[in-house]
Order: C-alpha cells, then structure tokens, then sequence
C-alpha cells in the first residue's frame, strides 16, 4: 500500500504543475496535521480540552440527582457508511425503504438495461457498419415509425417511473399524527441544536467529537457528536429546521431524510424510525470553514428511554406523563433545575456533556 | 445536409487558395489584441480554454490528492503557498476556495469559451457560409471581457475573502447568506464581478451569433439546412440571451445585500435567502444546456462525417434541442429538492424534468441510427464521439434517478450528483470538445495530429476518467456529501480509487499535450479535407487554414 501511495503521489506531482510546487511544504504538513484536524479552529481553545475532563465527571455528579441516561454504542454497518460500501446505508423508516425500493428495484435495473442498450447497440454497430464490414454506406436519413417508436417508448417508461416516485413524496410530505414528537433544529456555523420544545427540553448544542473521544467511545471520527438528537422508536418525529446564520442541511442518510436549514424559514420533516439504533448524517449544504465538520447524530431509543433521556434533560414527557412523573420527581425535584445548570446547554463555547 | 456538398461552388475551393496570396492580416499586436477576425478571435478563445483549463484541472488535482486519504494533509501548506496563514482554518477554507474556483473556472471559463467561443467562432461563419461574425468589433469585446473576467476571478483568489482566509469560499453557487453575511473581505465581490463581466460577455456573444445565424446565411442555406452544429449555437445562443441577464440580476443583489444594506436575501430585513436560489437556478439550469448543447451539434457533425451518412432525422435532432432549451428552463427547482417546497411543487418539478430525457433520448438514438448502415472509420474524433454518446447516456439515467425529488431527498449534494454532473460534463462535455477538437484541427492549423497519440489519448483518459467518477456514485448513496476535504474512515477506499482515476485521466492529458507539440512541429499538411466525402459541411471545402478573409464570393447552396 505505501509503494501505491508513493506512485500515486509521484504521479500526481508530475501531472498538475501547482502539486509540483508544493511538494517541499506538503510532507512536513502532512505528518503535523492529523491532530489539528480533530477540534474546529474556533473552539478549539476552549471546548475540547475541558469537555474530555468534564465528560467523566458530570454523569458521577447528576447520577445520584437525576434520572441517567447512557448514550448507546452504534452498530458497525448500520446507520453509517461502511468501507467499500456502494448501496445506499440499511433503511430503517418505511419512505425510507420505499424511496430504497424505487431505486434498487425500479430505477437501477433501468439505468443499467438503458444504458447496456445504448452499449450493446454501439457495438454491434461498430462490428457490423466499420468501413471494412461495410464498404458501402447507405443513404437512410428518416424512418418515421421508429422515431415515433424511440419517442414514445421513454414517455412511456417515464411515466411508469413517475408513478411510484409521485407517491413516495405524497408519503413523505403525509402529515404527522397528533403524537408526533416535535424537534426543532437550528444550524450553526459549525454545531446543530436540538429543541424539544413540547418536552421542555432546552436546546441542546450538538458538537463533532474530537477524534481521541471518538475512538474511546466506539463511534467513527467525524460522525461522532458530543450530545445526539433523541427520539423514541416507531413514533413519528417532526423536525422543525431552521438556520441560525448561513444555510446547513440536516441530513440522515439512514432515513433517507434530508432538510435544509435556512435562516429566516422553518421548514418541516418528518421521519418515523423503526429500529433503535445510532445514526449518522452530515451537513449537506456548504456552510463555510467547519461545513465538513458538523455531523448529525440521532439516537432511536425505547419509549421508556426516552423518558429517561427527557428527565435526564430536565424536561418532562407531555400529557399523561407529568402525572405520573410526579411521585418520581419528588426526589429529584431539587436536583431537576440543576442539571441545565450544570451542563449549560446553549453557550456554543462550552458544549454540554454527554451524561 | 445532404445537398451542401454539391452544391458548393466548384470554383469557390480555387479562389480560396488564390486569394490566400492576397490576404491582409495586420501586424501581429493588432491581429491578436484588436482583432476582428472570427477566426483569429475563436482561435484566442480555444488558447484561453487551454489555460484556464489546465488552471482548473490543477485545482482539481489538489483537491483529488487531498482527498486520496483520510485526514487533511495539504491545505494549509498550500494556503501558506498562496499567501495565507499556514493554520488549519486557512487550510479548511482554501479547499472552499478550490472548490468554488474549479467549479467557476470549468463552467465559465473552460468548457462556455471552448464550445461557444472557440468552435462557435471558427465554425458558425464557416459553416453557413458567412465571410465573419456579424459584429467584429463586439466580438472581439466579449473576448477581452472574458479575459477580464478571468484575471478577476483568479485574483480573488488571492484577496482577503473572510472566514480566515484569502479567495471566496462560497461555492460556485455563491449561495446567500453565506455570500452575504457570511463572507467579509472583498474576495467574493471580486468573484462577482468576474461574473458579471463574463456574464456580460457571453450575452454579447450570444447577440452576435443569432444575428450572424439569422442573417448571414449564404443564399440557399435555410434554416433547415443548416448544419447541426450551427443549430446547437443558435439554440445555446437563446439559452444564454434569456439566462444570463437573471444570473446578473441576482448576482447584483448580492452586491447590494454585500455592500448597500440591501435585504434581498436577509430573511431579517425581509429578504429571503431561497429567493437567491431560485433566481441563480433559473439560470443555472439552462446554463447546463448552454455547457451542451454545442456538444450535440459537434458530435452530430462528426458521427455524420465518420460515417459517410447524412445525420439521420435531422429534422428531430434539430427541434430536439430546441424542445430541451425550452423544458431546461422549467425545471430549475430539482436543484432545490431539499430547500424546503411544497408537495406540489416537488411533483411538478419531478415530472417536468423526467420529460428532458425524452428529446435527450431522441438525440442519443438518432446518434446510433446515423452509425446504422454507415461505412465507419475510427478516427480519433470519431472515437472521443462514442465515448460521449455512452457516457453521456450514462450521465443521463442517473439525471433521471436525481429528478424524483423523493429519491432525491437522500441523494441530494452528495458524491452521487457530484458523479452525475462530472459524467455529463467531464466525460459528456469535455468528450465533444476534444472529439470538436481533433475533428476540426486539421482545418484551424492545416496540420494533422498524430492519430496514434489521439487514440492513446483518448483510450487512457477515457479509463481514466471512468476510475474516477464511477465511485463516485457508490460514496453518494452510502451518503459522503459534497464539498468536504476531509471524511470519515469509511469513504477513503473510494476515495483513494478515485484519485488514482485523476492521476490516470492526468497521464491522459500528457498525451494530449504532446500530440499537439508533434502537431505543430512535425504534422503534415492536413489539405482541405482529410476527412473524405463525408464531411460535407462547407468548412470543408475551403483550404487548410482557410483564407484570412472567406466568402468573398458567397457560396449558393440549392
């Protein structure tokens, strides 16, 4: 492999006249950056540094005062990319397997027979009409049933295409139930936040993990957030996304879900998970400096979790929960108010832990 | 079509010849600087593509070595290199300047003056029998504006554009806010501006070319006769006179949010950032048709010629074109799938843009019935031409899988539209510029390429380009989004392939290169048509160069 990189590099430098001139500075470049890259420029000086401190002693602190929640560990190949990987990453929302069916099984199979058409036809004509087979050519230039035909049939086939791919926005815009959990996003340049605003859960700021505290916890560098999005399974969640500065785009290949952030609009999405789990996304729309480098992280969790998470979070389930809370928040009460405190979720320098 | 060829006057290829003893070029500043000269002019402009294009290609192949492995290795040493701080925001933001510069460079520098400026130039006046262009003097003016334009771009480069760094960071998109508010420092204005003034000067060009096309034309030579070349101009020509002024219109706004305390885009005083997008789609989409078009009129002429046949349903490739002018102005939203629209307006979008394949699909099978019954040769023109027609095909059904906005939804700015537009455009447009540009060598210079060096070209750049942006289509769907210079672990198998499929297309280009030094050192003489009885157009029947001035006397065609 390191002969490869080195030929390859060789031939590069050869190839493009600027690559050239920068092969003096690159290779003490290249041994010095592997670190740097991990922690976002600006934040770098404050947030890393302590939040790898703080992240050991928060949980021991809130433990004995509020309910815990231990964050999971994703699946390799499930809910993130996977090496060598080409098809699209394991669905786990019913548009989401919908949309993943439309392509594998009615779109694919036509770009293929299409395109093996065009090249079967290509090479029987370059066989069969070169100058040599074929010394005489023939003045054919219009034959009109076959235009007709070669006009008619895509319309045809664009239209049994059209079909199933209407259908899937009709379900992908179906308007949420009344039990849907309501999020809402904000993008930043370079974190997301996450609101739960019929939980009571203040906005929580989402930051990529540097990547030492990525490998400790299992999760791939550059996916890996501090604190995830989370949200019970087999219940529809309702994104409300929003843009704080420039336009991001929360993005979850996994749910085959995408929405833009743009300042000044609230746009809406909804996705339905069905399988607990941990997924990743990345921002998807060009966002400045950091745009590489502000994954998305949702975590789909039980019912029963995800109460936990939300008390965990200071927040409350809506309707029948409160009640039912109550015995269980009497302990807790003095503690509840602390744990935003604690974890002062909406200062972007000082990113809440995970706990 | 068919009758041109027989139709030329017999003696028009002898006075050609003697008049070339005649001919009064001017002094070598005036001929290249001041020139008014079609072909001088058009000559100017494949030499200014060359360079921007090896300008760009670079950019390209800074970026391709970045991304051969994970980690950022190189962008902060090559933002030091240009002037920058050596620090890892500088390095981040140099690769949005690259990406941005690649993208500006190609579409509006490389590929637009290449087809339009280049073959438009030498061709169109050629082709229907036209001593020049309508307006000289314009046309010189579009040439240096976009000369201008370049030197601005390139500059910007180099300017304080915010975000820690010098050049605008903003994508070729130059999406508000980020274009805005976003970026202080007058990079991006600079950026603008570049826009403005090539903008500018392709809406001159585009006057220039209808008024030449529709009254210039030699006696006999109707709009049905043209050649379909010629119909690809005249149709890119509309594209760009109705595109252009609303990509202008919005890029000034821009300036005014920038610098007047304008609100067009600033949902806080008003404006509204998708707004922006709307209106740089709306000629974004037709400027991809503007980036094409002359390619389909090239190939055409070149299948035709190869084969030894007449384009078969000329009537339908002609008005196919015109119908994907048209629908490729009523389609601009499947850029914005993601921006947060209506229902209804992701259906309409979906179905009006699945209609495009439909005249596309008419062009490509009219490409194969042209070869159908043909006694072809395998020249390297004709060779780069049925790389296009494959690979173009290629990059059209994965268009259809991007136009289902629901399908869209996952697929929407990651690798998979970066591998669908490179396939259309890398391997599609920049296919028919060099298959236009071995075709029509012989006739500019009068000297002969080496067939050897052309096919080897073609053959390397052709795997090479394949290696490069097949993969590009597996790290899409597996959810790699576009515009990042550095990714997590999973990708770099992909990655590092299509990097090795950049350094295989670059060896390509080594080829090509050298090809042209043998060319003008060592090429013999191409005489008036190398090609044989199958190119019929008129270019063919004069010599090799043509006379400085042509059509004195004006061809008759019956």
């Amino acid at each position: 492999m390191t002969i490869m990189k080195r030929l390859f590099l060789a031939v590069m430098f050869a190839m493009t006249p600027v690559a050239v001139a920068a092969a003096a500075p690159a290779a003490p470049v290249a041994t010095a950056t592997a670190a740097p890259v991990a922690a976002p420029a600006d934040a770098a000086a404050t947030a890393p540094a302590d939040a790898a401190t703080t992240a050991t002693a928060a949980p021991a602190a809130d433990a004995a005062a509020a309910p815990t929640f231990e964050y999971a560990r994703p699946v390799d190949g499930v809910g993130q990319p996977v090496p060598g990987g080409w098809d699209f990453q394991p669905q786990v929302t019913e548009t989401g397997r919908y949309a993943h069916w439309l392509n594998n099984v009615v779109l694919l199979p036509l770009m293929t027979i299409v395109s093996l058409i065009v090249l079967g036809l290509m090479l029987w004509i370059v066989a069969r009409y070169r100058a040599k087979a074929n010394p005489v050519p023939s003045k054919t230039t219009h034959n009109t049933m076959i235009e007709v035909i070669w006009t008619l049939v895509p319309v045809f086939i664009l239209v049994g295409i059209a079909v199933p791919s209407i259908d899937l926005l009709a379900k992908q815009y179906a308007p949420p139930p009344a039990d849907a959990v309501t999020v809402k996003v904000t993008g930043y340049q370079w974190y997301w936040g996450y609101e739960y605003p019929d939980h009571s859960v203040p906005e929580i700021i989402s930051r990529m993990l540097p990547e030492e505290q990525a490998v400790a916890r299992g999760e791939p560098y550059q996916l890996a957030v501090d604190n995830r999005m989370v949200v019970p399974v087999n219940r529809t969640v309702k994104l409300i996304v929003t843009g704080a500065d420039v336009i991001h785009s929360w993005a979850m290949p996994a749910f085959w879900t995408k929405m833009d952030a743009v300042p000044g609009r609230l746009n809406e999405v909804t996705f339905k998970a069905d399988q607990i789990g941990v997924y990743y996304g990345q921002c998807s729309e060009l966002c400045g400096i950091d745009h590489g480098f502000m994954p998305i992280a949702v975590e789909v969790v039980s019912e029963a979790d995800f109460a936990r998470w939300v008390a965990s979070r200071g927040g409350t389930m809506p309707g029948a929960a409160a009640p039912a809370a109550a015995p269980a928040a009497a302990g807790a009460a003095p503690a509840a108010p602390q744990a935003p405190a604690a974890a002062p979720t909406d200062t972007p320098a000082a990113p809440a832990t995970a706990s | 079509m068919t009758d041109i060829a027989a139709t030329a006057p017999a003696d028009l290829h002898g006075h050609a010849h003697a008049h070339d003893d005649h001919d009064d070029k001017p002094g070598f500043f005036v001929r290249w600087f001041m020139s008014t000269n079609h072909k001088d002019i058009g000559t100017l402009y494949l030499l200014f593509a060359i360079v921007a294009g090896i300008i760009g290609g670079a950019l390209s192949g800074m970026m391709r070595l970045e991304l051969a492995e994970a980690g950022i290795q190189y962008l902060p040493g090559w933002a030091s290199m240009l002037g920058g701080e050596s620090t890892d925001t500088a390095g981040k933001h140099f690769w949005n300047v690259m990406i941005t510069a690649h993208g500006l460079i190609m579409v509006f520098f490389m590929v637009m003056p290449a087809m339009i400026g280049g073959f438009g130039n030498w061709f169109v006046p050629l082709m229907i029998g036209a001593p020049d262009m309508a307006f000289p003097r314009m046309n010189n003016v579009s040439f240096w504006l976009t000369f201008v334009a370049f030197l601005l771009l390139v500059g910007s480069m180099f300017v304080p554009g915010g975000a820690g760094g010098l050049g605008a960071g903003t994508g070729w998109t130059v999406y508000a806010p980020l274009s805005t508010s976003g970026s202080t420092g007058p990079a991006v204005d600079m950026a603008i501006f570049s826009l403005h003034l090539a903008g500018a000067a392709s809406i001159l060009g585009a006057i220039n070319f209808i008024t030449t096309i529709f009254n210039m034309r030699a006696p006999g030579m109707t709009l049905h006769k043209m050649p379909l070349f010629v119909w690809s101009v005249l149709v890119t020509a509309f594209l760009l006179l109705l595109a252009l002024p609303v990509l202008a219109a919005a890029i000034t706004m821009l300036l005014a949010d920038r610098n007047f305390g304008a609100a067009f885009f600033d949902a806080a005083g008003g404006g509204d950032p998708v707004l922006y997008q709307h209106l740089f789609w709306f000629f974004g989409h037709p400027e991809v048709y503007i980036m094409i078009l002359p390619g389909f009129g090239i190939v055409s002429q070149i299948v035709a010629t190869f084969s030894r046949k007449p384009v078969f349903g000329y009537l339908g490739m002609a008005y196919a074109m015109v119908a994907i002018g048209v629908v490729g102005f009523v389609v601009w939203a499947h850029h914005m799938f993601t921006v947060g629209m209506s229902v209804n307006l992701k259906m309409y979008f979906t179905a009006a843009t699945m209609v495009i394949a439909v005249p596309t699909g008419i062009k490509i099978f009219s490409w194969l019935a042209t070869m159908w019954g043909g006694s072809i040769s395998f020249k390297t023109p004709m060779v780069w031409s049925l790389g296009f027609i494959f690979m173009f095909t290629v990059g059209g059904v994965t268009g259809v899988v991007l136009a289902n906005g629901g399908v869209d939804q996952n697929l929407h700015d990651t690798y998979y539209v970066v591998a669908h537009f490179h396939y259309v455009l890398s391997l599609g447009a920049v296919f028919a510029l060099f298959a236009g540009f071995y075709y029509w060598l012989p006739k500019m210079s009068g000297r002969m390429y080496s067939e050897f060096l052309g096919q080897l070209h073609f053959w390397v750049f052709f795997v090479g380009v394949n290696v490069m942006f097949f993969p590009q289509h597996f790290l899409g769907q597996q959810g790699m989004p576009r515009r990042y210079p550095d990714y997590t672990a999973a990708y770099e198998y992909w990655h590092n392939i299509s990097s090795w499929g950049y350094a295989i297309m670059a060896v390509g280009m080594l080829f090509f290169f050298l090809n042209m030094a043998y060319t003008f050192l060592l090429g013999k003489q191409a005489g008036d048509n190398p090609w044989g009885e199958g190119a019929t157009t008129l270019e063919w029947t004069l010599s090799s160069p043509p006379p400085f001035h042509q059509f004195n006397t004006l061809p008759k065609i019956s």
